[in-house]
């Protein structure tokens, strides 16, 4: 479905293209669409292309000799049919110990929203989560699809330092540090997982418009996990999407 | 070789930073102040591509083990070579057992000091900018050994000089262009923004700049995205953020205004207490 977007100069090296604002799979698949059809031109002058909820934003080498003659070429880009080769989305499945140690807010969320520890363990396993983009910090994952029983608001006062691996609800959002950061979400658990390692070709494993679950681990398993991803021969476990 | 003797205030090697990874939230990085950098690297013939050494507010010291040739440019950190004044913009030949030392600051915030053909740190991504988790440091420190080649001959090149632009560090007008947001602005507080004289506030670093003067406004937040070395942030509170080169890949603060990369290269040079004010280019 071809969606209304507009095209707008950022600056005089970028060009921002703006969807509806709204937070949605089927606008993610259209940026994504249009993002992986603009790669294929192999535009010599274009540098990076940043995919937001509801926005794409080109980033250019040199500064614009023509910016309206680039968006007719953008344009043209955007409704043509040809050359159209899916990229594969996967479903990666994370192990998170959601022990009491790990999970250090899960008693203070648990009382405030009068649902038991399991409850919220289930209620966040069960749910499949969108990766819509990375950003905030390298490897950070902004998820879509929390359930809305678990919102929950940031704290007041942000943690100096949250530990990598800590998977975290803040607002309507669900999300783990990919390092040890300052940070103000409400931590529920922690994943011996590396979400960000600059020796692999992409520092990143998961990208926008794959998908994560969480699966819940005991204490023990967790070492082991965290052990065997130190020694690189964890096999994180995907499973092609199809839609 | 060259081993660091002391740290100083805050010191990284940067080159023109690590392009083309923000699918993966990776920062770009990279020198800030372009045109200083790019003035360092040419003295030296170097590729503006060859990674540099950029010093904030000085204090550094650094011991050469091996012979090459240097060149400095930025900011005046009165930089000694076994305590003997070394000028700015000029190639300097240095030998085995130099001590390089900068001092206090005479004028700007950030020099840099190119070797012949770059330091030669590894390159992770792509580049040899320094950035938390991605390098192993964030900057230099003590007792590091920093990478360079061995150059003893005279180099082919005239001996030069190069004349600095003295606005790059004077001027306090800072150019930009409006925002993907501006037009959300109610004409009084545009207003503000243009006329006001802004003070850089002490919470100021590669990461952003902010800003002590407010401007009212009646902006809600957006749905996170892409931002960019050089856009103006404005937050509800009225608080003004300038992102620099080590900025996140996205954001949900509207973006006003959007810094000419000269201007970007400007600011650089300006620290706490400095003062400017924006204005618009067609």
């Amino acid at each position: 479905m071809a969606h209304k977007i507009t095209y707008k100069p950022y600056g005089n090296k970028a060009i921002l293209i703006e969807w509806p604002s709204i937070i949605s799979k089927e606008i993610l698949k259209d940026i994504l669409l249009f993002k992986s059809k603009i790669e294929k031109e192999n535009n010599f002058f274009l540098e990076d292309l940043i995919v937001g909820y509801a926005s794409l934003t080109l980033t250019y080498k040199k500064e614009f000799i023509n910016f309206s003659e680039e968006i007719v070429s953008l344009k043209n880009i955007y409704q043509s049919n040809f050359n159209i080769q899916k990229q594969n989305n996967y479903l990666w499945t994370i192990p998170v110990c959601y022990d009491l140690d790990f999970g250090v807010d899960l008693e203070e969320i648990s009382k405030k929203l009068s649902i038991h520890v399991e409850g919220i363990i289930q209620l966040h396993t069960n749910e499949i989560y969108t990766v819509f983009f990375i950003g905030f910090l390298p490897g950070f994952l902004y998820l879509g699809g929390l359930h809305e029983q678990l919102f929950f608001d940031r704290k007041p006062n942000p943690r100096l330092k949250v530990e990598k691996g800590s998977v975290a609800i803040g607002g309507k959002q669900t999300g783990v540090y990919p390092f040890n950061s300052p940070g103000g979400w409400n931590i529920i658990g922690k994943t011996p997982i590396q979400f960000f390692n600059v020796k692999n070709e992409n520092p990143c494993f998961a990208k926008a418009g794959d998908a994560i679950q969480f699966q819940a681990i005991s204490k023990e398993k967790f070492y082991r996990i965290e052990n065997e991803v130190a020694q690189n021969s964890y096999c994180l476990l995907k499973t092609l999407l199809d839609d | 070789m060259i081993k660091v003797l002391k740290t100083g205030f805050y010191a990284t090697l940067q080159d023109r930073g690590r392009v083309g990874f923000s699918s993966s939230g990776v920062p770009v990085s990279g020198v800030m102040d372009v045109y200083s950098a790019n003035i360092a690297n040419s003295i030296l013939d170097n590729s503006l591509d060859d990674a540099v050494l950029e010093i904030t507010f000085g204090g550094t010291q650094l011991e050469f083990l091996t012979d090459t040739f240097i060149a400095i440019s930025g900011a005046d950190f009165n930089a000694t070579i076994h305590n003997k004044a070394i000028k700015l913009n000029s190639r300097i030949q240095v030998f085995k057992g130099a001590i390089l030392s900068f001092g206090k600051v005479n004028f700007g915030a950030r020099c840099y000091l190119a070797v012949k053909e770059g330091f030669k740190t590894p390159k992770i991504l792509g580049s040899r900018s320094q950035y938390q988790n991605i390098t192993s440091n964030f900057r230099i420190v003590k007792d590091d050994i920093l990478k360079v080649k061995s150059f003893s001959k005279g180099l082919k090149t005239a001996y030069t000089s190069i004349k600095i632009n003295k606005n790059h560090f004077n001027s306090q007008v800072l150019e930009c262009f409006e925002g993907p947001e501006f037009n959300l602005l109610k004409e009084e507080h545009t207003k503000q923004v243009f006329k006001k004289i802004f003070t850089i506030a002490q919470d100021n670093n590669r990461m952003g700049y902010c800003l002590n003067e407010k401007v009212e406004n009646n902006l809600q937040s957006i749905l996170t995205a892409a931002v960019l070395p050089g856009t103006v942030q404005l937050t509800p509170s009225g608080k003004l953020i300038i992102l620099m080169r080590d900025c996140q890949v996205t954001g949900g603060y509207p973006r006003i205004l959007q810094l000419t990369e000269k201007s970007i290269n400007k600011l650089s040079q300006k620290t706490t207490k400095d003062s400017f004010c924006f204005v618009l280019v067609v």
